[in-house]
């Protein structure tokens, strides 16, 4: 059981009520998150190609989890040259 | 590649049974019908007959493995009663899935990412999923409000304090206004911090439904809460 909230109600919002706007689903996310990752590793405007990614990584802990790995993953084994 | 917003997403979309896979594996096309300006290296030797494929099919599983142990070490630090040859046993079951998974859904590779990107990102999702799932195996998963959290004493001041009080006040009796589902969505994965597809399991139902529900239980909630004039709507962002 979480114990507690952030006392901090902006913080506590954002945790329990998530982004205010459109996001993707985890489906949609899972099928453009490859892409997602490459764009951010080749310093392009991620977001902005993508813009309701950001919002469903803000909302969906396991989706934000595998982003990070993913994009750690490439940092350390890009894997084959493009 | 169409993009769907939650709202919009159809429900026979995001609906299902299936627990082991992961999201989007409800949209496999088969091999066929690969469109001709996907990079067809990886795919090729993969859709081959013969030795050739073979060869493909173990260099992937390695790649898969080597993610798949990758994600389990990431994941052992947030989950440090993880131990012994568990893991080792976790990410090969992880990398066999992934190949099952890529090999069934490899008409759907377009070519937006590399190849290997691509498969990666099932033995990663993969991984993760099982290592939450270890961890929770012999968890209870709350699914009801009987017990509710309190405030921090971390506020910047004692303004803000009163001010979290009154939004979790006002979010306990929002809550019991929402569906069954919605209570227990909500409660267990962001009051509680289940992850979602340890309770997608428990429910016998896919990640991409609950997030569904959730997404809606959060949508309600935001609407009642500005109704009672507590600023949520694009005021906390």
């Amino acid at each position: 059981m979480t114990g507690n909230m952030p006392g901090d109600p902006r913080r506590t919002a954002d945790h329990l009520l998530g982004p205010a706007g459109p996001e993707l689903g985890c489906d949609e996310c899972f099928e453009m998150l490859g892409a997602y990752v490459e764009l951010e590793l080749a310093g392009a405007p991620a977001d902005a190609q993508m813009p309701l990614m950001r919002a469903h990584l803000a909302g969906c802990s396991a989706c934000r989890d595998d982003h990070d790995s993913l994009l750690a993953l490439l940092l350390a084994d890009p894997g084959e040259p493009a | 590649m169409p993009i769907a917003v939650l709202a919009l997403a159809s429900e026979s979309r995001l609906a299902g049974t299936v627990t082991t896979e992961p999201p989007g594996a409800g949209n496999g096309a088969g091999i066929a019908g690969l469109p001709g300006t996907v990079p067809q290296s990886w795919v090729a030797r993969l859709s081959c007959a013969g030795a050739g494929r073979d060869a493909a099919v173990a260099e992937l599983h390695d790649l898969l493995l080597r993610a798949a142990r990758f994600e389990i070490r990431r994941r052992r630090r947030a989950f440090p009663q993880l131990g012994g040859a568990d893991l080792d046993d976790l990410a090969w079951q992880s990398a066999d899935d992934a190949l099952m998974s890529i090999l069934r859904r490899l008409g759907d590779f377009r070519g937006d990412s590399q190849f290997t990107t691509w498969a990666r990102k099932f033995a990663i999702v993969e991984a993760g999923a099982k290592v939450r799932r270890h961890a929770w195996r012999r968890r209870e998963i709350p699914l009801t409000t009987a017990l509710w959290p309190t405030v921090a004493d971390d506020a910047p001041g004692p303004h803000q304090h009163a001010e979290a009080q009154d939004l979790l006040g006002a979010l306990r009796e929002e809550v019991g206004r929402l569906t069954a589902r919605q209570r227990q969505v909500f409660v267990a994965v962001a009051l509680n911090d289940v992850p979602i597809d340890v309770l997608a399991e428990r429910l016998n139902t896919t990640r991409g439904a609950l997030y569904k529900t959730l997404h809606d239980a959060r949508h309600k909630l935001r609407a009642a809460l500005a109704a009672r004039g507590l600023g949520i709507e694009g005021g906390w962002r």
